[in-house]
Order: structure tokens, then sequence, then C-alpha cells
């Protein structure tokens, strides 16, 4: 069921993205969403896809990969895409009916909007796909740090994320497993009208919290007994290493963005 | 009821970059009124078998045939319900699937699933309470303030309530002590034997399939490697050493006594069996001395 949704799948590999320090990734993914709002035309645009293009091919991961991950989102995009189409007025028109009309100009922003799109979806595909949840999790929490000054807990919320990621795939599992269970003893999940199904979930829900307080005691049992007591005075197991490859790749992203500037209108 | 697969294959996640086979042309048949072992390695397929014996999931290719009913790749999804009535599931560590506010309606669950009123269940619910060792006293109270092994039971409970014709047990034991571990396993047993129910169990205690079962099926990656008698699985200890898959205690004993040179035609499975192999032996060494 949830097999499919390949949003925030990691696929280990030896490559220089996968290789790249996860901090330089995180930096450099939302930084490239933030400047791809400032490309306004084809030029800008394929400078932009060129980049895109250039990281993954060096990610040596098999371009069906993102194909697929723009899948479940394609409906989104094109509905975004249609009401630019038809509502975006400006240039030449070339068929009008009511409010609705198609434009040159809503032509050109359909197509550039739904670059933006898988653009970014692919950029942000890569990402998860050449790096490890754990090592994410360890990237925003060195991020996170400046804010330690207003008193943020940031190791708090690093743990949390850290534990919350690495339940994920054990959760998953978890309601699959009680989901069988439960369509074996003849809850039809797939059945009946809005009411009979959010009652079919129940069965579903409620041993799911359940083991979810019992795994968070026992976890909790757990750390104690291996002398864990909050943040304070921890070393650290994983260590991030900055390397060159991580600022020459920050630096190829300035370049862009010099490059964007020009080629901007 | 018998359960019969012929040329099936599964494949999980077909069609994605993490697709993964986990059956290849598997055929075989349960009988009905058969107690069949399913052994084999963690990650052989046996739990995904065990989901095609109630169609939750389907074969990729191949059929599976649960009494009239055939299940085909193609087969949809709905009036499964009657299959799933007739053949019950019992997960491993079932305890995880109790959710309801009291004992009894929880195990009423599956029966009102089927189509019972609530007093139908009720009742069913007293029966099989006390068919798992437990008594009208936790009718109505809250699963979740039960110990572990009581859940366990519960669960069963819940399974056996709607009255299924085969039922499926992965690893009914796992996490028990032994004292309950064995009365667990007589008391599937007995339902084998006085009602005739016919039992799948997937497990790793071998002692418990030389115990109880009549039929083995061992897989391995995916494939069925040996189907048979107990009687002709066990003797057969180079391989199932080699596989290490291991033995029964009775029969893992003659194995280092015939080590030693002691003699004998074929390895005894359980401690009954083994005892008298040895009585014959040492009244016929005896004789023989005289």
């Amino acid at each position: 069921m949830m097999n499919k949704l390949l949003l925030g799948r990691f696929l280990p590999g030896d490559s220089l993205i996968h290789r790249l320090d996860p901090r330089a990734k995180l930096i450099g993914s939302f930084y490239y969403i933030i400047i791809i709002f400032f490309a306004n035309n084809w030029q800008s645009y394929l400078l932009m896809a060129g980049f895109t293009l250039g990281a993954i091919v060096l990610s040596k991961i098999d371009f069906g990969f993102f194909l697929r991950g723009v899948r479940p989102l394609i409906w989104l995009i094109l509905f975004t895409v249609a009401l630019q189409v038809l509502f975006a007025r400006g240039g030449k028109t070339y068929f009008s009916w009511g409010i609705f009309a198609i434009s040159e100009y809503g032509l050109i922003n359909g197509a550039l909007i739904f670059c933006r799109f898988v653009l970014i979806i692919f950029i942000s595909t890569l990402l998860t796909l050449t790096t490890a949840p754990l090592s994410l999790s360890d990237a925003i929490e060195y991020l996170l740090r400046p804010l330690k000054v207003i008193r943020f807990p940031v190791h708090e919320v690093s743990l949390m994320l850290s534990i919350a990621l690495r339940f994920v795939p054990t959760l998953m599992d978890e309601t699959e497993k009680i989901m069988n269970a439960q369509r074996a003893r003849g809850v039809d999940f797939s059945e009946g009208g809005l009411v009979q199904r959010m009652r079919a979930i129940v069965p579903l829900l409620i041993p799911l919290f359940v083991s979810s307080f019992n795994r968070a005691e026992d976890l909790a049992t757990a750390m104690e007994a291996r002398g864990y007591q909050g943040g304070e005075g921890r070393t650290k197991y994983r260590v991030l290493h900055w390397q060159l490859a991580d600022t020459l790749s920050l630096v190829v992203l300035a370049l862009v963005t010099v490059g964007l500037y020009f080629l901007r209108s | 009821m018998d359960i019969t697969f012929q040329k099936v294959d599964y494949t999980y996640q077909a069609g994605t970059p993490f697709q993964e086979r986990a059956l290849y042309d598997l055929n075989l048949q349960i009988k009905d009124g058969s107690y069949t072992a399913l052994i084999g390695h963690t990650g052989s397929g046996k739990s995904t078998l065990l989901q095609h014996l109630n169609a939750l999931v389907k074969p990729t290719a191949g059929t599976v045939t649960i009494g009239e009913r055939v299940i085909t790749p193609t087969t949809d999804n709905k009036n499964l319900k009657p299959v799933r009535k007739k053949v019950g599931i019992v997960f491993q560590f079932p305890e995880a699937q109790l959710f309801d506010e009291t004992v009894a309606l929880d195990i009423a669950f599956g029966p009102k699933n089927f189509g019972a009123t609530p007093e139908e269940g009720r009742a069913l619910a007293a029966k099989m309470l006390e068919l798992v060792g437990l008594d009208e006293s936790y009718m109505d109270r809250s699963p979740f303030e039960l110990s572990g092994g009581q859940m366990r039971r519960v669960a069963i409970a819940g399974v056996l309530a709607m009255e299924p014709e085969v039922i499926v047990l992965d690893e009914p034991t796992a996490g028990l002590d032994p004292a309950g571990r064995k009365e667990m396993m007589e008391m599937f047993w007995r339902l084998h034997r006085e009602k005739n129910l016919t039992i799948v169990l997937v497990t790793h205690l071998m002692d418990d399939v030389a115990n109880y079962a009549d039929h083995v099926l061992v897989l391995e990656k995916g494939h069925l490697v040996k189907d048979g008698t107990p009687q002709e699985i066990f003797q057969e200890v180079n391989f199932l050493k080699e596989k290490q898959l291991g033995l029964p205690q009775a029969t893992d004993f003659a194995l280092q006594l015939a080590a030693k040179g002691w003699q004998t035609a074929s390895f005894p499975l359980t401690a009954e069996e083994l005892a008298d192999v040895l009585a014959t032996d040492l009244k016929a060494g005896a004789a023989h001395d005289e």
C-alpha cells in the first residue's frame, strides 16, 4: 500500500552525490528551491534543468526513479498548470470563453510552472534518495545549532527527529501486520461508504497507538538503562566531515546563481 | 476443505525498482483435516505463503484454490469474506491485534464482521474463552490490562470464534514460557482431533513438528524443497543439518548415538519412539548375551 510512495526513500549507493556532506546537500537543496523561483524565461530554466540533470547523472541513479517520484504529484501539477493556462491573460489571446481564456502568457507561464514543479521534485527526490535519514537528521541538528541562543531545544528536537525517522519503517510494518490480522478477521478496508470506512480504521488505529505507547515506554527504559541523561555533555559517534567537494558543490550553486542573474529577463 | 497451490509465484512490489521475488513456482496441497507444518529459515517465504491461504495476497502468477474458490492474479478483492471466514490466521504475536473495550467484544469482533448478532457473538466469546483456558470473569475486562500470555489467548480465541475450517498458526508459541507453550500446542491438537480442524503450523521448533504434524513442507528461498511426512523429512538428517533447520531432540540424540556406533534402521522423532527403540535394542542385546 505505502510501498508505492517514493518520496523519502533512501537508496544506498556510492557516488559523488552520495558522499557529499548531508549539510551541503540540505543547504544546497533549500537554496536551489529558493532560486528556482527567480527563473522566469526559458534560458534560465534551461540552466536550472542542466544543473539538475547534471546532479542526477552524478548520483548514478536510474532516471526512472525520478519520473516515478513525480507520478504521485502529477494531478496536483496538472491542476496548477491548468489554472494558469485558463486564467492568465496577456499577449495574444487564442481562445476565450467567459472568464476562461487561453493566451500566450498563460501557455508560457503554464509550461514554466510545470518545469518548476518537476525540477523541485527532482531535486528533493535526489536529496532523499542519496542521503540516509539518520545523516539527514544529523545535518538538521547541526544547522539548527544557532537557535540554541534563543533557548530552542535543539538536542531534544533532533533526538525526536532521529527516533521518529528510525521508527517510520517499523510502524509501517506494524500497520501492515495489524491490517492483515484485522482483514483476516473480516474487516474490509476498501469497501463501504465514508462512515463505514472510517469505522473500519478503528481496529487499526487503537492497536497502533497502544503499541506505540508500549514501544515508547520500552525505548525510554532501555535508554535510561544505558545511561542517557539528556543532551548535556554527550559526545558524537557519527561526525560529519566537511570536505573540498562540499565547498565546491556550493560554489557551483553560486555560479548557477550568477548565471541565473544574467539570464533572467 | 483442501487448499491447493498450482505454480504459484509471488513478487513484492512488482514493477517497481524495489521489487523482490518471494515465491517461486510453488505446487503443494494442504489436505482437509491434515496437520501441516511449514518450516524454513527466516526469509524463506513462509509468511508470504501463509498470506495466500486466505487471499490476503493474491499470487502474481499461478492459482490458489481454497475449497471451491479459485484465486488467480486477476481475482477481484471483493467478496473474499467467505474465504476469510473459512481460513483463520493467527499471526505472530497476535496480541497486537486486540483493540476493543472488553475481551468479549474483541472476541466477538470477527463473528460480527461475518454477520453474527451481538448475542451470538457474546455466546461465542464465552465458549471460546473457555476453550483457550480463561474463565468467564475475563469477559468484561479490558484486553489491555491482561498479561502477555492472557492477551495471546484472547487473540487466538478471537480467531477461533470465527469457527474457521482451517486455522493457520504463525509461531503461536513464540515468547511463551514452556508450560504455556505446551498447553497451547495441546489445545490446538485437541481442536484438530475433536473438531477435525485443518491446521497449518509455521514454526522453528522441530519437536512440535515431530510431535503433532502429519505433513511437512520445507521452504528455502521461496522454493518448496521438500514435501512429505515428518518420518520421511526427518530421516534426511544430513540435509536438515546442512540447511541448519535443526532436528527434533530425540532425533538429534539418536544421531549422536549413531556417531558412536549404534545401529539403527531409521531415526526416531519423539522421545517415546526413541525410548521404544532403545528398549527393544536392550532386550535384543540381553537375549543375544544369554
